[in-house]
């Protein structure tokens, strides 16, 4: 068996109840679906497009059988831009789409951003750039997941390896977005979201859920939408409820007023960024595997972790000290984890399909980025544990 | 109650220039509005960017200030997530019929019951004066400096191409036409067009030397006429205003909530 | 108590109240919309026409149309 333990902060998982647990044998765009219900959502705005379309079906027959709201809507800019607005109407909200429909959402997510509008945002990630390869893996965005919108600003991103995983990322994306009002990123891949396997469903109750803090400020009263907590977090009132108020894009005061002035545009960009930054240690989410007395430790996310651990276990089945981490946050980046989880490593081996992206923020993080080695396949084909295992024996001078 | 009980004062004198046909329209929706007593926790203002756009941040009401061209999309979310809501769109040149023209055609094809209100002044004023899809051939701008060789829309035909069922047009110089007008869209089922012909004195009027804004008023006048009317029947190269299409078409919030009804568990 | 209140800070001083009222009540005083009274009937034209906002006309104190002699 796997010596798995997990990043999460423990406690979650209640005890499970005796009855028979709900199985499915689903796709990972379909579990995406269902821990977006499980987790609340109400409203889904989206367009076609390989290979998330998936997660657009499933959810045009399911949301209207719980309540909730299902549009295509004309283009992937509206399909944002409709989440945003059903989300200040107090809806959980949810799109789904790929690289080509991931460009053309940034300047809605930038929108999210500024005017700190929960709301999730899962890319399936496929070959780019632009129409690239439509139904073939890919990782390349995961620098656009963090700065595809412009200027500056902090964004959550997670990801998985497994249909199971997936359900669960999925709603604590949604407990993300609520708690710290913020666009969430679940940047999945082409073969996650595509691969069928089994998923058991959680009970109710057996996540975490959160929901959005709601204003106590009574009616009549000034409330001020945009003025943070002192725990960075801001309380909420729909459009529709008592309070009136504006959302812009432009910078605001604690009114959501547009103001240029430099002590106030100062103070957001801060608060826009620390809310996020700041709890990078809390965001963190990560799976590890035999690392504590690993001298080859490989870093991997999403369908690559997938080669990496049967790489693991095999190599280790023959004794060799290999160890595994698989980030699930991206964003912000588990750097201080990544730096400590590796600090005893002769080698770590970034297995991910790009050029390097998250190879280069582990070359940042480690004592001795010398030692950080990229495996990549980018031709649209999976990575398999054979093109990690080459690399590992070149690396170790064990031949090919 | 009054019209100034609609606004939020503090931002007054607000920052449009001496003689912007948008206050007019402002002012006109205000009057609609307070005659029809509506709910006022209802009232949403989406708005997009430009001129037009600030009119969001002038109304005590919901507001939400979006991107260029988006406010329909904005919009249609919100609506979808409340439909009980009462929203307003007002839109400029760009908004309605450029950056956003694939919004605005598909807002009309659904027919969701969204007030849109088109601010026609034929320029792009925030940005100081370029030419717009509604334009026209032959006109100055800082971007058609030998005259503009575009045509325009008319977006009356575009909207009623589109599928809207409310589509009415009408100008700044006629100003209880513009709330009668806005008031009829707003108890309209569906999605409603009006489109209002503004003068922007300070970019369109200038630099095509038409004069500035009671000029352009009174070319408004003096150009337009009455659907229906003598006036146009005599005189068919004038622009016709009043109510082109009213008619009665399954309203897409009502008809996702038939959806619901049918298929709920 | 005057019919027409102006708000002589949001007024801008356009001229459109005063190109438009059908008595040609209002005149611009120092780039500032002001209403002679004694022209005024009261009919709140200005007021929708004011893209400032400023005027608001209390149709209240509309004159009423002499009654005829009633012995």
């Amino acid at each position: 068996m796997s010596a798995a333990t997990t990043g999460k902060t423990p406690g979650k998982k209640a005890a499970v109840q005796a009855a028979e647990p709900e199985i499915r044998f689903v796709q990972g765009n379909e579990a995406c679906v269902r821990g977006a219900l499980y987790a609340g959502l109400k409203f889904f705005a989206g367009y076609p497009i390989t290979p998330s379309t998936e997660i657009a079906e499933h959810l045009a027959e399911l949301l209207p059988r719980k309540g909730g709201v299902f549009i295509q809507m004309e283009d992937e800019i509206a399909s944002m831009c409709a989440v945003c607005g059903a989300s200040l109407a107090g809806s959980k909200a949810m799109t789904a789409t790929s690289g080509p429909g991931f460009s053309l959402k940034q300047e809605a997510i930038g929108y999210a951003c500024m005017a700190e509008i929960p709301c999730v945002i899962v890319n399936v990630q496929r070959g780019g750039p632009s129409t690239g390869l439509p139904t073939k893996v890919a990782q390349g965005d995961v620098m656009q997941a963090r700065w595809g919108t412009h200027g500056d600003h902090s964004i959550v991103v997670l990801t998985a390896s497994s249909v199971q995983d997936i359900f669960e990322i999925t709603v604590e994306g949604f407990n993300i977005a609520e708690t710290y009002r913020t666009p969430v990123i679940l940047l999945f891949d082409e073969v996650v979201g595509h691969m069928r396997e089994k998923l058991v469903v959680p009970k109710q109750g057996e996540l975490h859920v959160a929901d959005r803090l709601y204003t106590e400020v009574k009616p009549g009263v000034n409330y001020h939408p945009y003025l943070p907590r002192e725990d960075g977090r801001l309380p909420s009132s729909d459009f529709g409820g008592v309070h009136r108020y504006n959302v812009t894009g432009l910078f605001h005061d604690i009114f959501g007023f547009p103001t240029e002035h430099p002590d106030q545009v100062s103070k957001l960009i801060y608060h826009l960024v620390d809310k996020i930054e700041n709890r990078a240690h809390l965001l963190a989410r990560w799976k590890e595997y035999y690392l504590e007395d690993a001298e080859h430790v490989i870093l991997s996310y999403g369908s690559p972790a997938r080669s990496a651990r049967h790489l693991v276990e095999n190599r280790r089945s023959k004794g060799d000290r290999v160890g595994l981490i698989e980030l699930q946050t991206i964003w912000p980046f588990p750097a201080q984890l990544v730096r400590e989880k590796t600090a005893h490593a002769k080698n770590i081996f970034v297995a991910e399909m790009n050029m390097g992206q998250v190879t280069t923020l582990v070359k940042q993080a480690v004592v001795n980025p010398n030692r950080v080695f990229l495996v990549n396949r980018v031709d649209g084909v999976m990575l398999n544990p054979q093109d990690i295992g080459r690399v590992m024996r070149t690396i170790e001078g064990r031949g090919f | 109650m009054a019209v100034k009980d609609y606004i939020r004062d503090r931002f007054f004198p607000h920052i449009w220039c001496p003689g912007c046909g948008h206050g007019i329209v402002l002012n006109a929706l205000l009057h609609a509005v307070d005659e029809l007593a509506l709910d006022r926790s209802s009232l949403c203002m989406v708005s997009g960017i430009g001129c037009s756009a600030r009119i969001s941040g002038y109304v005590g009401f919901h507001s939400m200030h979006t991107m260029h061209g988006r406010a329909l999309a904005c919009a249609t979310g919100l609506k979808m997530a409340r439909p009980s809501l009462n929203v307003f769109v007002p839109m400029g040149d760009g908004d309605a019929t450029a950056i956003g023209g694939n919004h605005f055609i598909h807002a009309c094809r659904r027919n969701i019951d969204i007030t849109a209100i088109v601010l026609n002044n034929q320029i792009y004023g925030m940005t100081g004066g370029q030419y717009s899809p509604l334009s026209g051939p032959g006109i100055l701008a800082t971007t058609a400096p030998y005259r503009s060789i575009d045509a325009a829309f008319d977006i009356v035909n575009l909207a009623m191409g589109a599928g809207a069922t409310f589509v009415a047009r009408t100008t700044s110089f006629h100003v209880k036409e513009i709330a009668d007008l806005l008031k009829k869209a707003v108890l309209h089922k569906g999605i409603s067009v009006v489109e209002v012909m503004v003068q922007c004195p300070t970019y369109f009027g200038r630099k095509n030397k038409i004069g500035g804004p009671v000029e352009i008023m009174e070319y408004f006048r003096e150009h337009t006429a009455p659907l229906g009317s003598k006036k146009l029947e005599e005189n068919p190269e004038l622009i016709p205003r009043g109510i082109f299409r009213e008619e009665t078409r399954p309203e897409y919030c009502e008809e996702y909530a038939a959806i619901v009804t049918r298929v709920r568990e | 108590m005057e019919a027409v209140t102006i708000n002589r800070r949001w007024c801008k001083g356009c001229g459109i109240c005063v190109a438009f009222c059908p008595k040609q009540a209002l005149v611009l005083e120092q780039e500032k919309a002001e209403c002679r009274p004694e022209k005024c009937i009261v009919c709140g034209m200005c007021e929708l026409y004011c893209p400032d906002l400023a005027i608001v006309v209390d149709k209240s104190l509309k004159p009423k149309k002499a009654v005829k002699g009633v012995a």
